[in-house]
């Protein structure tokens, strides 16, 4: 494993899995590829914890699967977003964003400012 | 929308379960190949690729689990393990089911019978459209003495009525009727019926359309007019076997043809009277005068009106009232001024209910008692059986269940607890309601409509739940409060543990003996109300060889007043010549009859009356020779009637002795006195004075009366020589009440005059009962209660005391080892009961101080603080506690000390 490789923060998962499936149907071992890819390998996730999320976002009604044919002729599932996980994608990375801002506003403050 | 789709998901997952597993694994294997394919891509073997893949994906079974949570099937699933695992444990422990379940369904059963009376009589509207519109037109008159301790308040007048009807701005209609009595004869036998006379007005205001033809219309009113009459649903099934042509035939009701226009629906009541047939007052408005004070007033509110300002209308039109009618020549129709007429409308369903509702509220109040004493015995027994079962418990919790796991498999057990006994609890509350029914007083409201419906049933499930969560959450909360420090190896005898238990089973019982000394109490006040009760002299004795029964003479068959008497002297006659029979007489009304005779004021010659006052009203009553002595009421001073004075038409009347006493200060200084009832009345001298009488039930006051003969030239008003035509008869006789003396009566009767129907044939035993059933019901019900709880309390104690002597048979072991008198070992067993007995006396003295208030109402002759009650319960239980203590403690005494040494 590659030692730059950051683990995962609590809860962000849900997350990146909305993004990856929002730019297309993909199946779980695609979705895993795909944050990979996005992120350039600097982030490890754990392949065990990717369906329990995947199901959970399933029952929550933010992406619906079906079955398809993989690119090598396989049956697979694959999962897409649905409209209201693309508003739930939205107002996710919304909060997201803002809370990065502050965070990241409290961590540059210098000790005169404060 | 999106639970829709969950509900959707979750239940998919649940019911296509295979397909679901089948899927999952299809998903994940197609993940790991894909993972391996990739790693071969890079030049790996694909055995070894995967490998690697399973090995970088984690723990597949795992990941698994989770997706199965995520979906929340597991929580379904879990729980329908703990179902099956509860069943078996419930199933092992049958004993301990078997009590349970029993304890809890005889609580249900209780409580869902009662519930389904209350819920019947008091909650359910009343069986009309727009029930809540429907009021009686109750009014009170503080200024007319003797009128004031009438239940009814003051009745109206028909010319009352009309004003009413003609002025109001609050009703949509009103009405005024009254229950009666008439002979229908022509179709069958001679029989006395149960009449409804209403005015116009009434049927429209309870809005009940007929079954068949039509209502009776205000041309039916007119008098003079075709007479027509309506008839009950039953009476229309016993008389015309149901048939449609009925309508349009001819009935003849005291001996005139009416026409049967139309036929009310089942289970229809005038307000909260039974009736046969419906017939119309048909008031003559030019014979009217301002009293008559007699009907009962029904009426339909507008829309938005209040009781206060219907009032305030009613008080508004009573000047013109006064004002637009007379009681003749000579009378100043303001007098009623004084008498402070005031309209208090009220609620119909309160009408009907009259004061039940206090019964039925603490028979629910007490059986609600009896249900959390079941309760605490079940907590009891189900801590004794969770302690029994740590081992189990810590084995499991070993094993990886989570207490939460835990605790939801104990509240599930508990709650199937609930329901088995709440099953089986309606199956005793059906048979319950029946039996209830059947010794419930008599004159309680809406009877019919009493059945177990689905609210009732929605009750006993509720009931059912509540309670198994109540009694489960105790030892289950017990349990997971001390989890923590508890180990495997521990578990079989732990001792801090288990006296952290021992006080909830402690508190438990004293919980259960102040309750049950709450309920003893209000058992308790109850026997003492009926015992008063009994003790008070009614006016007439030994009502088990009374027997009564009333016929009436309608002037239709009989004109002349004097040839009433002689066919009511002959019928006396007759009867006291039956066999058996000692004595017989007649008079108006007996006792407790539930009905009313003619209430009126009287002047006395030696008194001096002011202008327009009108004196005390009394109450009267017509009587024949020998009816006090056969009656066994007492004739204080002076003498009774002869039929020679009967006849004669001598101006002669007795008194009751409190209106002797009131008038002319002692029994015997009223005889010889002389009264009247109206100026053009001569004198009437007063010859003998009569006991009290507790006409209106043993635990109404005695009203003042006056008894006149039954035949007299000044009947109900002036100059109207008249004989009162409806009567009961009364007989003393050993043989009251057997089937062959009352064919005899009705042979002794019929000999006189075969077309005369006996109606209300009773001994007056039934009639007393049924004054006294309201409390007699209650006592029952108290008693029941009472005793459930003094058991349930009895056997709480009992199993905490025993156990602790279970427990403690080590430390007995080595006191009596170490030479403790078995005596003193005694005395402590039965000390920590005592304890728990008087803890529970002083909390249940505190709740019952606070509890018995509420059934003052019910109380005759007893205060609801009634010292000697209260102590004799409270020794009671604590004697009894003490006695549940003795068995345990004597074990105690004998503990063997090697035996008890060597058993831990």
């Amino acid at each position: 494993m590659d030692k730059k490789q950051m683990e995962l923060l609590q809860g962000t998962l849900d997350l990146l899995i909305l993004k990856a499936v929002s730019l297309g149907p993909l199946h779980g071992y695609g979705i895993l590829l795909r944050i990979q890819q996005i992120s350039r390998d600097r982030l490890e996730i754990q392949q065990g914890s990717l369906y329990p999320a995947l199901y959970r976002l399933e029952h929550q009604g933010w992406i619906i699967s079906e079955w398809g044919e993989s690119e090598n002729k396989r049956k697979a599932k694959y999962y897409r977003l649905t409209a209201a996980g693309r508003r739930k994608l939205q107002t996710e990375a919304e909060k997201w964003n803002r809370m990065a801002d502050v965070i990241a506003g409290i961590l540059q403050s210098t000790p005169e400012e404060v | 929308m999106r639970l829709w789709d969950r509900l959707k998901s979750w239940f998919g997952a649940v019911t296509r379960r295979s397909r679901m597993e089948s899927e999952m694994d299809a998903e994940l294997r197609f993940h790991i190949e894909a993972f391996a394919e990739d790693l071969m891509r890079g030049g790996m073997a694909r055995q070894e690729a995967l490998r690697r893949a399973r090995l970088e994906f984690g723990g597949i079974e795992r990941a698994k689990e989770e997706c199965r949570e995520a979906r929340a099937v597991n929580f379904v699933d879990s729980l329908l393990q703990d179902l099956r695992f509860g069943l078996r444990m419930l199933g092992k422990t049958a004993g301990f089911t078997g009590v349970a379940t029993l304890t809890l369904a005889l609580g249900i059963g209780a409580n869902t019978a009662v519930f389904s009376i209350v819920n019947s009589v008091l909650l359910k509207p009343l069986n009309y459209p727009k029930a809540e519109e429907l009021v009686a037109l109750h009014q009170v008159a503080p200024g007319a003495a003797g009128l004031a301790d009438f239940e009814n308040g003051l009745l109206l007048s028909p010319s009352m009525y009309f004003t009413y009807a003609e002025q109001n701005h609050a009703f949509q209609s009103l009405g005024v009727w009254v229950a009666g009595t008439a002979n229908v004869t022509g179709v069958a036998d001679p029989e006395q019926v149960r009449t409804a006379e209403v005015s116009d007005g009434v049927l429209h205001t309870l809005g009940v359309p007929p079954q068949i033809g039509r209502w009776l219309s205000p041309v039916d009113q007119i008098p003079g007019g075709p007479e027509r009459v309506m008839l009950s649903y039953g009476y229309w099934q016993r008389r015309f076997g149901g048939d449609r042509s009925a309508v349009g035939r001819n009935l003849t009701v005291d001996s005139r043809p009416r026409e049967i226009v139309g036929v009310m629906p089942q289970g229809f009541r005038l307000v909260d009277a039974e009736f046969d047939v419906i017939v119309p007052l048909a008031f003559d408005r030019g014979k009217l005068i301002l009293a008559g004070f007699g009907y009962q007033a029904i009426a339909r509110l507008k829309p938005g009106v209040t009781l206060a300002e219907a009032d305030a209308d009613l008080t508004r039109t009573l000047p013109i009232w006064m004002d637009s009618w007379s009681n003749g020549p000579h009378t100043d129709p303001h007098v009623y001024e004084t008498w402070r007429i005031t309209p208090k409308i009220r609620p119909l369903k309160r009408e009907v209910l009259g004061n039940v509702s206090d019964v039925l509220w603490v028979v629910m109040g007490t059986i609600g008692l009896v249900m959390l004493i079941a309760c605490a015995n079940v907590a009891n027994l189900l801590l004794v059986k969770v302690e029994a079962r740590q081992q189990e418990l810590a084995v499991r919790a070993a094993l990886g269940a989570g207490r939460g796991r835990i605790v939801r498999g104990l509240l599930i057990e508990s709650l199937m607890l609930g329901l088995m006994g709440g099953t089986l609890g309606v199956a005793f509350a059906n048979g319950g309601v029946r039996r209830l029914l059947a010794m419930g007083p008599a004159n309680l409201p809406r009877l019919s409509e009493i059945w177990l419906d689905a609210r009732a049933l929605g009750f006993a499930v509720l009931l059912s739940l509540l309670s198994g969560l109540l009694f489960g959450l105790i030892p289950a909360l017990k349990y997971s409060g001390s989890r923590a420090s508890l180990t495997l190896g521990s578990a079989g005898r732990s001792m801090s543990r288990s006296r952290e238990s021992h006080r909830a089973r402690s508190v438990l019982a004293v919980g259960q003996v102040a309750m049950a000394l709450v309920l003893l109490v209000s058992a308790g006040l109850m026997i003492r109300t009926f015992r008063a009760l009994r003790r008070v002299e009614p006016g007439f004795t030994d009502e088990g060889h009374l027997q009564i029964l009333r016929i009436s003479i309608p002037d239709s068959l009989v004109k002349e007043p004097e040839r009433v008497t002689r066919i009511q002297n002959e019928i006396v006659d007759n009867l006291a010549a039956i066999p058996g029979v000692r004595s017989a007489g007649f008079v108006s009304k007996m006792p407790m009859e539930g009905f009313d005779t003619p209430w009126d004021a009287i002047y006395a010659r030696d008194k001096v009356y002011p202008d327009g006052a009108i004196p005390p009203l009394h109450l009267f009553k017509y009587v024949s020779p020998d009816f006090f002595r056969t009656a066994g009421t007492r004739i204080v001073a002076g003498r009774g009637l002869t039929w020679t004075e009967v006849y004669g038409l001598r101006p002669v009347v007795m008194v009751s002795e409190n209106l002797a006493r009131e008038m002319w200060g002692t029994p015997s200084a009223a005889v010889g006195k002389q009264l009247r009832e109206f100026p053009s009345m001569p004198w009437h001298e007063v010859i003998g004075v009569i006991e009290d009488v507790r006409e209106n039930g043993v635990q109404e006051k005695a009203p003042e009366t006056v008894y006149w003969p039954s035949l007299m030239d000044n009947l109900y008003g002036p100059g109207n020589r008249g004989a009162v035509r409806t009567v009961t008869f009364v007989l003393r006789t050993e043989r009251a009440g057997t089937a062959g003396f009352l064919n005899e009566v009705r042979q002794a009767v019929w000999s006189v005059n075969s077309s005369l129907p006996l109606a209300s044939v009773r001994t007056m035993q039934e009639v007393y009962d049924k004054s006294v059933a309201r409390t007699s019901f209650t006592l029952v019900m108290l008693g029941i209660a009472g005793a459930m709880a003094l058991v349930l309390g009895i056997i709480g104690i009992y199993g905490v005391i025993s156990y602790t002597v279970s427990q403690r048979q080590r430390e007995f072991g080595i006191r009596l080892a170490l030479g403790a008198h078995p005596g003193n070992v005694l005395k402590m067993v039965l000390r920590q009961g005592l304890k728990m007995a008087m803890a529970g006396v002083v909390i249940g003295f505190g709740g019952a101080f606070a509890l018995t208030r509420l059934m003052t109402s019910l109380l005759f002759g007893v205060a609801a603080r009634d010292p000697a009650t209260f102590v004799a319960v409270a020794a009671l239980l604590v004697l009894v506690a003490l006695l549940a203590c003795y068995l345990p403690a004597r074990r105690a005494m004998k503990v063997d000390p090697m035996v008890a040494l060597r058993y831990e």
